[in-house]
């Protein structure tokens, strides 16, 4: 029988200059696992952006939970967002996006 | 609970507002200690200044001083003069003599190398040898893996994965600091702890090099400061009245 793969959601804030909107900083993170970890490494993520709060700058990502540590590693990495200098600070990690929200 | 530690925040002391914000930031991030370089003859009012913030924003404040020596005797020179001043005292290794002296010199706390000229990082099996007799720690700051790019990057990561491979081999104690000069590059201790992953420091020893690390070497050196130490193993317990 096949195994459904575990996910972790983690919730992000945004520090930027600029305003941004969800894709921007899912493509930012994309494209940080992608250059830490190549294309390999971005397929296993498995990166979905699934809930966002961008008045608040907060955005919440999901992926392979096998993938977490480097998808981490990529997020602390992001030091700017379109050209413009960006930090993403990780608030917190759940494996369900109820027990996230009670974290955050 | 883990308390974290960041025994290097490179904040501008000509500038108080960005000092203040970088080191609330620290507390927002949850870091419970930060330690801030202080110059030799840095005055009191700046360090009382900076020890205020730190007591605002409710972290610990750790006075460190970071020496630059050229030659084994200006280490020793400024060991003698400065050592008991500060809680911690860092050499940054730009010679083979110096990276030795400071490894084997139990008055160092933490031994740092170059970033950008990896020819200078002398941490070989010999320093992690005399560095694991001596009680003194690697350090190994953050912020330049964020900052540096494309091939730097790859061949910081590659020196640094060879280091810390010593480093466990010989026990010498890791610790991580964040080395910021700005809140941009600050980041959380789990998300550092993240980053450690790409030169292969587990989890585990990155949260370590993180919390128990630094605090045990700042505690180590309180005892030491504190008008009740002797010598190792010895400590005042009490006075009698008038004595």
């Amino acid at each position: 029988m096949l195994k459904r793969e575990k996910k972790r959601y983690l919730a992000l804030e945004v520090v930027s200059e600029q305003p941004l909107n969800e894709q921007t900083v899912l493509d930012a993170v994309q494209a940080s696992v992608h250059r830490l970890f190549g294309e390999y490494g971005a397929s296993k993520a498995n990166l979905k952006l699934t809930k966002n709060l961008p008045e608040k700058r907060r955005f919440v990502i999901r992926c392979s939970h096998k993938a977490l540590e480097h998808v981490r590693a990529a997020i602390a990495s992001t030091t700017a967002i379109n050209g413009k200098n960006a930090a993403i600070h990780v608030l917190g990690v759940s494996g369900t996006l109820k027990a996230l929200s009670k974290k955050t | 609970m883990k308390r974290f530690a960041d025994l290097h925040l490179r904040v501008p002391f000509k500038d108080p507002a960005k000092a203040e914000s970088m080191i609330r930031k620290a507390s927002e991030l949850g870091y419970n200690l930060v330690g801030i370089a202080v110059s030799p003859h840095a005055t009191r009012e700046q360090v009382s200044q900076l020890r205020h913030i730190c007591s605002d924003a409710k972290v610990d404040f750790v006075t460190r001083v970071n020496f630059f020596p050229r030659t084994p005797n200006e280490l020793l020179q400024s060991l003698r003069r400065f050592r008991r001043k500060f809680e911690i005292v860092t050499v940054r290794c730009h010679t083979k003599d110096v990276a030795r002296q400071a490894a084997k010199d139990r008055r160092v706390d933490l031994l740092q190398f170059s970033v950008t000229n990896l020819r200078k990082r002398f941490f070989d099996e010999a320093e992690a040898e005399l560095a694991s007799q001596a009680l003194s720690s690697l350090e190994i700051e953050l912020a330049p893996i964020l900052q540096l790019t494309s091939f730097s990057r790859v061949r910081l990561l590659s020196s640094l994965r060879r280091e810390v491979a010593t480093a466990e081999r010989f026990k010498v104690p890791i610790t991580l600091s964040s080395g910021a000069t700005d809140e941009l590059f600050m980041r959380g201790p789990r998300d550092y702890a993240a980053l450690t992953t790409l030169f292969d420091l587990s989890m585990s020893s990155a949260l370590r090099a993180l919390s128990e690390t630094p605090w045990v070497t700042v505690e180590r050196n309180r005892k030491k400061l504190s008008a009740d130490y002797v010598a190792p193993g010895i400590h005042v317990v009490g006075r009698k009245k008038g004595a």
